[in-house]
């Protein structure tokens, strides 16, 4: 089923539900996404935050819920039955909301350009000259072109991340979902990638953040989701969850991270 | 003191040479074909149903358990009481394939096992079908993984090759015999056939040598090879 309108969130996550071996780890998830929303999912760690956005980007399948992305569903409950939408359109959802990994995951037998041409190429079904003009624009975009041709295990850690960004912005998304981006890299190259996530921003790019970056949350996010015990137990914004009003649980997880 | 100067022996060189061929011929045949048996039965073996994968572990497991030689003789004097009938050299073809099939499985099983999951993940997460994931990121990696196994089960292959001579195929140890008979110098025979056994196998390694070397990601023409140091600075 397919509605949207520019109001309706491009991304509407209802009652998600997700157990491993019987444990629940999302026990109801409610959220929604806005069109050039940058929206950051926090909270300690084995609170379920990305097994949230695998869930959205299907890499795990939820055991109940709904998801819609642009007004279609990808899986949804009608009474006891849980329904998840086809393979294809699976594919398709994924492909205008790729994501970016914690340990970059390039494609270590191709260069720094065949990670960003692959998914244009295989996915998106676009020549090879499209998808080589669009991956050198991207690789531009995040200051990685001059590496075009390098393998990944000649790049840094921020440097694969940063292709991978390029990799994600090739497909021409309608959503980058993050998960810990930053979290692998050691504090010097932590900037670079911030650096790119901030161009991102400013240039009214919709994002799903998972991160415990908190300088990254404090200089991007528009809303901020607290995520506890498998559920979001705060959602808000900046001002809101980080003033001196904030909820006393989200005060002390600060006070936590910041030591 | 034995003659060690083959006097006999050249003049049946291009005979031996021609049974070398054949030796060729059917390692070559063997491996393109057992390869992509292989292959599936790696895929098969690595599936969650066990419907698929039961059938071929059995397979496997017989093949493995079993001699070659015994499977050879099998194919060839057994087959026709069930109504298949196979010319000595195809026999030789099906047991050698059916063989390296099972051994290159559990290459293959093991080089797809090693990709790392979280490439998987990447290609699912750009909307790759699991097929496209296969063929654009698993084989690739796995294929070059597997290729220095492969690589030593092809020059075994060449060499098991003589065992397809017990069901009559000419290949260079059968002529080798032939020659014998009419020489009775199995000792320079025997040599001579083992200098061109050795030859075989070492241009073979030499080749695929090359191949791997080609084929490694950072050897490949037009790639730029920086120090990571050297990278790191560049980036600043």
């Amino acid at each position: 089923m397919t509605s949207f309108s520019p109001s309706s969130p491009v991304l509407l996550v209802r009652q998600l539900r997700k157990s491993f071996r019987g444990a629940p780890v999302l026990k109801s998830v409610d959220l929604a996404i806005h069109q050039g929303e940058i929206a950051c999912l926090i909270g300690p760690s084995g609170a379920g935050k990305s097994t949230i956005l695998r869930c959205i980007n299907f890499l795990e399948r939820p055991d109940s819920g709904e998801i819609t992305f642009f007004g279609e569903r990808l899986c949804s409950e009608d009474g006891n039955i849980f329904h998840i939408a086809p393979e294809r359109t699976l594919q398709h959802a994924r492909a205008r909301m790729p994501m970016v990994f914690q340990h970059f995951n390039l494609f270590s037998h191709r260069t720094v350009i065949g990670n960003v041409m692959e998914g244009q190429m295989v996915v998106l079904h676009r020549n090879r000259d499209e998808a080589r003009d669009r991956a050198r624009a991207c690789l531009a975009r995040v200051g990685m072109l001059e590496r075009a041709e390098f393998y990944p295990d000649q790049l840094s850690g921020g440097q694969k991340q940063r292709v991978a960004i390029a990799r994600a912005l090739a497909m021409s998304p309608a959503l980058i979902l993050f998960d810990e981006p930053t979290s692998a890299l050691d504090p010097a190259l932590v900037q670079e990638v911030q650096g790119v996530m901030r161009d991102l921003s400013a240039e009214g790019m919709t994002m799903l953040i998972v991160t415990h970056d908190m300088r990254l949350v404090k200089s991007i996010a528009t809303t901020i989701h607290f995520c506890a015990d498998g559920h979001i137990a705060e959602s808000g914004s900046p001002a809101l969850l980080f003033g001196d009003t904030a909820p006393s649980r989200i005060q002390s997880f600060m006070d936590a991270a910041a030591h | 003191m034995y003659n060690f100067f083959f006097f006999e022996v050249p003049e049946h060189l291009p005979f031996l040479l021609k049974g070398a061929l054949v030796t060729i011929e059917l390692s070559l045949i063997s491996m393109v074909l057992g390869t992509a048996l292989g292959f599936f039965l790696a895929i098969g073996r690595l599936s969650s149903r066990r419907l698929l994968r039961l059938p071929m572990d059995i397979f496997v497991e017989i093949m493995r358990d079993t001699p070659l030689i015994v499977q050879l003789l099998l194919i060839y004097f057994s087959l026709p009481e069930a109504g298949i009938v196979l010319s000595a050299f195809w026999a030789g073809i099906a047991g050698l394939t059916l063989n390296l099939a099972a051994y290159l499985s559990e290459v293959f099983r093991a080089a797809i096992s090693a990709v790392d999951p979280g490439q998987k993940a990447a290609a699912i997460s750009l909307g790759m079908s699991p097929v496209a994931v296969y063929r654009r990121v698993v084989i690739p990696q796995a294929g070059l993984a597997a290729l220095p196994t492969l690589g030593g089960y092809f020059i075994a292959l060449l060499k098991d090759c003589s065992l397809v001579s017990f069901i009559s195929v000419n290949e260079l140890l059968r002529h080798a015999t032939i020659v014998i008979s009419d020489t009775f110098d199995s000792m320079n025979t025997y040599i001579m056939v083992a200098i061109i056994y050795f030859v075989m196998s070492f241009v073979s390694a030499r080749i695929i040598r090359h191949i791997e070397v080609r084929l490694a990601p950072t050897n490949r023409r037009g790639t730029i090879s920086v120090p990571l140091t050297m990278d790191k600075e560049g980036a600043r």
